[in-house]
């Protein structure tokens, strides 16, 4: 089974690097960007055919250690 | 009194905290690798600056699951006297030793600066050498020291007085909540900064005013064992 893993930066918190990449953006001519958001993503090939079990360590993952739940939100997708 | 320094793959500033403590107060001082699993011997826990594990997926959550992480978390439960820097500070707090979080700085450079920094709180073992209010000359190295944390914890962080140092003025350099550079633990006996103490050792070096924050946890200790304390 894969699972796909989104991190990204607290919407209430202040992503710099988001912030730096929109002022490019609008200087290149793309004014029509709003708010840029900068994350990370994961790809991980699980050894285990049971959804619920995954999707249980999954979240484990991300608490402990893929996402810094004091800052980041995460989200994640199972498939196959 | 006995001080460890902490060696990750990655740490840089282990030899400058070695030496700092060698240096300033003459006590005895280990190296000890990521992978010990009993720290039972020492009395202070220097977690120093760096890159640990490369700053791979953020700065220190790698670190932070190394072998003798167990035996500092114990440690600090002893009410042992622990110190993070920089990469050091940033472990401390993806432990959950420390509150909050350090995020990139706001302006994205990585900055190495000498800093000047407010005693915010000069009760802690690792400050009681300073004058509260008083300005210091500490360098900072790094790219993401920009301290964050919610607000309720923030109104924790006053109400205890666990704000220990704050950049002086209007010279806050990456961004951080409240112009904060360093916060202690509600017990005190945990304290994580960005700026480096131990680069401010010596006069040679720029600055002399990271020494008594060395004399500071050997006086702190030296009061709890009821040993002679340095004037």
């Amino acid at each position: 089974m894969k699972a796909k893993v989104y991190v990204t930066i607290k919407q209430n918190v202040l992503d710099p690097q988001g912030s730096a990449v929109q002022g490019a953006l609008h200087s290149m001519g793309f004014d029509e960007v709003g708010k840029v958001r900068i994350g990370k993503f994961l790809e991980l090939n699980l050894s285990t055919s049971d959804r619920t079990e995954a999707e249980a360590r999954l979240t484990a993952m991300c608490e402990k250690l893929l996402a810094n739940t004091v800052i980041e939100d995460y989200r994640f997708e199972l498939e196959g | 009194m006995k001080f460890a320094v902490l060696v990750f793959p990655g740490s840089n500033c282990d030899i400058d905290c070695y030496k700092a403590v060698e240096d300033t107060i003459g006590q005895s001082v280990d190296y000890v690798w990521h992978t010990a699993t009993d720290l039972s011997a020492y009395d202070a826990i220097l977690v120093p600056g760096g890159f640990s594990y490369g700053d791979y997926l953020r700065c220190g959550a790698i670190a932070r699951f190394a072998p003798v992480m167990s035996e500092v978390v114990k440690a600090a439960e002893q009410g042992k006297f622990i110190l993070g820097i920089c990469n050091g500070f940033q472990i401390l707090t993806e432990a959950g030793l420390l509150p909050g979080a350090l995020r990139r700085n706001n302006g994205m450079k990585f900055i190495c600066a000498q800093t000047q920094l407010e005693v915010v709180n000069n009760t802690s073992a690792f400050t009681g050498e300073y004058n509260k209010g008083e300005i210091i000359d500490i360098p900072i190295a790094h790219g993401e020291g920009n301290y964050y944390c919610d607000e309720e914890t923030l109104a924790q962080l006053k109400k205890n007085n666990q704000i220990v140092f704050r950049y002086a003025g209007d010279t806050n350099p990456n961004g951080s909540i409240e112009n904060i550079a360093g916060i202690c633990n509600e017990r005190g006996n945990v304290v994580g900064m960005m700026p480096h103490p131990e680069r401010a050792v010596d006069e040679i070096l720029g600055s002399a005013d990271g020494k008594r924050m060395f004399t500071s946890i050997l006086n702190a200790w030296r009061e709890q064992h009821g040993a002679a304390v340095n004037g």
